[in-house]
């Protein structure tokens, strides 16, 4: 190409205006439902529950399976590294096949398949070719039944997990986490989301076989098929290959979390931090509550979304941070509001003082209209968009069957956020977001940001 | 237990292509409608064909830079109101600049698709390029630099690095996040000549994906771009130059790395012209380093712990049929103090060599390809990953077929093709970038 000479090509300003000049945003259509899919939903006789959805679009099944994985013997602080350990050795060998061939039997599927655990849950995902379906089954019910935790492999995972625990233990977002976690929770089991490393070493095989025992059982346990299924073909695969995991007793639920009250924040101090982590949390309801609704989109409206007070005042009024968030995190009793941001030291004052600030606002000025209908736009469209793939849909589904919902919930939460009025937003937002429900902790350098802390008030300083 | 091979081959792609539509508009833009029915989401995405190949010399990183500027509002649509449209509709948005293109995208409820068409139409047809904008962006770009190459190890390992090593052109070579300097002189009167010379309908695809009515958004793509004026379409340069004709060796010091790295570079055969020899290079990327049994992992990493980390890939930016052709083919590999690049180097040739003369086990094949097929339909079960899949296909390639066609076309990789790419990895002609960990002096 030659390059056109200035004279005859546009200018910038030339370029952003037309003769027609500024045009009229069109309207949103109206949004058409979401079908109801082809969906199996039963419990087998091992006690183990199976949701098998239809969902074509690529040829491929999605698995995941969820465990609750606290009760009896929780309580002891070693519980959390025995179940980290279990988490990620579980898949290096079976009475059936060695670590190499269980990833050779899922590769010759296209497939994979990873375990995590948190102290509420062991969870499996994984996915093959939809034809795979048969080996992917075939892999689960092996690893469940009989995972042999064989010392070799035990010893080379405690190495590695207790190295990634170190280099985790200094990132400044695991410190916040984990103190928030002992402030507003105490010594409860849900705290320890990381064990110790010295607890780490000191796990061996027999604790793990021990542990699978008594712990990786069906009763209790949900089974999630997604994709390009037959339902109750599915449900009759999953219960003929899983007839081996029969282990008895029942998957142990998490205790129930100590309620949460208004209370002084907690200052950590971090020597020589750049940059501070404000962390607030106050009591919530579950989904099943009539309130939610209105909670979830009262929290959109202050801090759930790019487009909401909140990040609009830290982010970009203030440009104290590049991030700033409010969210509802689940139990399977309830759930809790969590506020956060990081901030550089020097406005950690600052930046608590704008985060009360809005907390304040949202209690006593409600969201205006256009911010409502934004939320809610924003609400149910994001809720849409992460269930339009097999993957979305099979973790929200064992998400959601975690804490006794289902498919329908999701299908008709639309029509639930549709129907909130501006009253109810406003009496939500009074009930939940007042700053004097709130605790938490604030993680920053005493030397550059205590003084200006203890002026704000609020907040116990070491 | 032995596992029956039930997935020899993935299953044919439905044929979504029977419902889909191309149309050119009066102005030359080209549109591609392909209609999903099975879930009330939508996506629209602009293709605009011009890369960072194609940014002038002086004006390194350019590309990228008009690309932020694309997202600060257009006649219609003040400063940030892009951003809280497609949020406030539920939906997301993004773009992205490679090699050879730049595109532009929202996913969204199927609701607002005249709402994410009249968006993208606004700033194809008049983006509001002003001087306040472009100092901000500048800004912007060079976080986002500091951010991805100059405060993290590895940052441009090996992107940004290893292409001057292996090409001798300026669109080859350059550093396409751009140099400071050149970021900073840009001016207003770049932006607007680069603009009108590459931003023309007729050198753009628009990509419409999911669930709508084909004639219902044939009609809508009509009413809010018809009327860009047709503007003359550049002639689309080469960027051919010669192969290496030995190996071409640098090193850099990486003040951030904790631990050295090499690179090797190769060239790939032109996908337009030899697409089965360029395929069976992506397969042997794989059957090197892709999961536990791979061969340079298991060689490398598992065997005689030379590297702790290795990585083999065709496509400069790790995807396969991303740019056209001189493209490149990359070993990457991290590895201790006390182990010399060259036994690294020595280790990836005998494996090379032995790959070359025997060729894969047909069984280590098959279950390469079919994680592929599979890796593929999971990413391709995301409508915006489709969309993107689609629209560059179209663009780059001429055809979005071929982005449906990829695990078929993967599955269908001979044990021979796979040594003949293996054979073609020459050590007397590729580069071989070194990273040294340590303060820059």
């Amino acid at each position: 190409m030659t390059a056109p000479t200035t004279a005859d090509r546009r200018s910038a300003e030339e370029i952003g205006r037309t003769e027609a000049g500024p045009r009229e945003l069109p309207p949103l259509r109206p949004q058409p439902e979401v079908p109801a899919p082809d969906e199996a939903d039963t419990v087998l006789t091992t006690g183990l529950r199976v949701i098998a959805v239809r969902r074509p679009g690529v040829p491929m099944v999605e698995v995941r399976l969820r465990i609750p994985f606290s009760g009896e013997g929780s309580e002891d602080p070693r519980y959390a590294a025995v179940a980290e350990v279990l988490a990620s050795t579980v898949l290096s060998g079976t009475t059936r096949r060695s670590r190499v061939s269980l990833d050779d039997d899922l590769a010759g599927v296209g497939g994979e398949m990873g375990f995590s655990v948190d102290p509420e849950r062991l969870a499996a995902a994984g996915h093959a070719l939809a034809d795979g379906l048969p080996t992917l089954l075939d892999v689960l019910a092996d690893v469940l039944a009989g995972a042999t935790y064989p010392a070799d492999e035990v010893t080379r995972e405690r190495e590695r997990l207790a190295e990634r625990i170190q280099v985790a233990s200094a990132q400044p977002s695991v410190i916040a986490r984990r103190a928030l976690q002992r402030h507003r929770y105490g010594d409860h089991p849900v705290t320890r989301e990381m064990p110790e490393v010295d607890d780490v070493a000191s796990v061996t095989p027999d604790d793990l076989l021990a542990t699978h025992r008594r712990k990786v059982v069906p009763r209790g346990s949900v089974l999630v098929l997604v994709g390009d299924i037959d339902p109750t073909t599915a449900v009759a695969a999953a219960e003929a290959a899983l007839a081996s995991w029969d282990a008895p007793g029942e998957a142990g639920l998490l205790p129930s979390l100590p309620a949460l009250h208004g209370s002084e924040l907690l200052l950590v101090d971090r020597p020589g931090a750049v940059q501070s982590q404000l962390r607030l949390s106050a009591a919530a309801v579950a989904r099943t509550d009539p309130r939610y609704p209105a909670l979830q989109l009262a929290n959109l409206a202050f801090g759930g979304y790019f487009s909401s007070r909140l990040v609009e005042n830290l982010r970009e009024d203030k440009g104290y941070t590049y991030h700033a968030s409010s969210s509802l995190e689940f139990d399977p009793y309830g759930a809790a509001l969590l506020v956060e941001t990081d901030c550089a030291s020097e406005v950690t004052a600052p930046a608590l003082l704008e985060m009360r600030y809005e907390l304040g606002r949202a209690a006593v000025v409600p969201p205006s209209e256009s911010e409502l209908e934004s939320a809610r736009r924003y609400a149910v469209g994001s809720l849409l968009i992460s269930l339009n793939t097999q993957a979305g849909l099979a973790s929200t589904l064992a998400g959601l069957a975690g804490v006794g919902l289902d498919s329908g919930w999701v299908r008709e939460h639309p029509r639930r956020l549709e129907a909130v009025t501006p009253d109810e937003v406003a009496a939500a937002a009074v009930e939940f977001l007042a700053p004097s429900r709130f605790t938490g902790v604030v993680v920053a350098d005493a030397a550059r940001s205590a003084e200006s802390l203890r002026a704000l008030g609020g907040i116990r300083v070491p | 237990m032995s596992t029956a091979p039930t997935s020899t081959a993935p299953a044919a792609p439905r044929s979504p292509g029977a419902e889909r539509q191309r149309l050119t508009l009066g102005n030359g833009l080209r549109v591609l409608l392909a209609p999903d029915r099975t879930n009330p989401v939508v996506g629209v995405a602009v293709h605009v064909d011009v890369g960072f190949r194609s940014e002038p010399e002086g004006r390194t990183g350019f590309a990228h830079l008009f690309e932020h500027l694309m997202f600060q509002g257009s006649e219609s649509l003040e400063k940030l109101a892009h951003f809280r449209h497609v949020q406030g509709s539920g939906g997301v948005f993004n773009g992205s600049t490679h090699q050879d293109y730049t595109d532009y995208f929202q996913i969204l409820p199927a609701g607002a698709l005249e709402r994410g068409l009249f968006l993208e139409a606004d700033r194809l047809r008049a983006p509001k390029l002003t001087a306040e904008n472009l100092a901000n962006q500048i800004d912007v770009v060079k976080e986002e630099i500091r951010l991805n190459v100059l405060n993290r190890p590895y940052g441009g390992f090996p992107w940004i690095l290893l292409p001057p090593v292996l090409y001798s052109t300026y669109p080859n070579a350059h550093n396409g996040y751009g140099d400071f300097r050149d970021l900073e002189t840009s001016t207003l009167d770049d932006a607007a000549a680069f603009f009108d010379a590459y931003y023309a309908p007729g050198n753009a695809v628009l990509t419409v994906v999911g669930d709508f009515d084909p004639d219902d958004a044939a009609a809508l793509v009509e009413r809010h771009f018809g009327d860009i004026p047709a503007r003359p379409v550049p002639a689309r340069p080469s960027f051919g130059e010669p192969v290496p004709d030995g190996e071409r060796y640098e090193s850099v010091v990486d003040p951030h790395a904790p631990l050295p790295a090499l690179a090797l570079g190769y060239r790939l055969p032109d996908p337009a012209a030899d697409l089965r020899g360029y395929l069976a290079h992506a397969v042997l990327g794989s059957l090197l380093t892709d999961g536990e049994a791979a061969r340079l992992t298991q060689r490398l990493v598992y065997g005689d712990g030379l590297v702790t980390d290795v990585s083999a890939a065709a496509g400069l930016m790790g995807a396969p049929l991303d740019a056209r052709d001189p493209d490149t083919f990359t070993v990457t590999a991290v590895h201790p103090d006390s182990v010399d690049p060259r036994q690294v180097v020595d280790a990836v040739d005998a494996e090379l060599a032995l790959l070359a003369e025997k060729g894969p086990e047909p069984e280590e094949l098959r279950r390469v390809t079919a994680r592929w097929a599979s890796a593929l339909y999971r990413e391709h079960d995301r409508l915006m990953n489709r969309m993107l899949a689609l629209g560059s296909a179209e663009l780059v390639h001429g055809r979005a077929e071929l982005s449906d066609e990829l695990p078929a076309e993967i599955a269908a990789v001979t044990p021979e093709a796979v040594a003949e790419a293996a054979a073609a990895l020459r050590p007397d002609s590729r580069a071989l970038l070194v990273l040294t960990p340590g303060a820059q002096a």
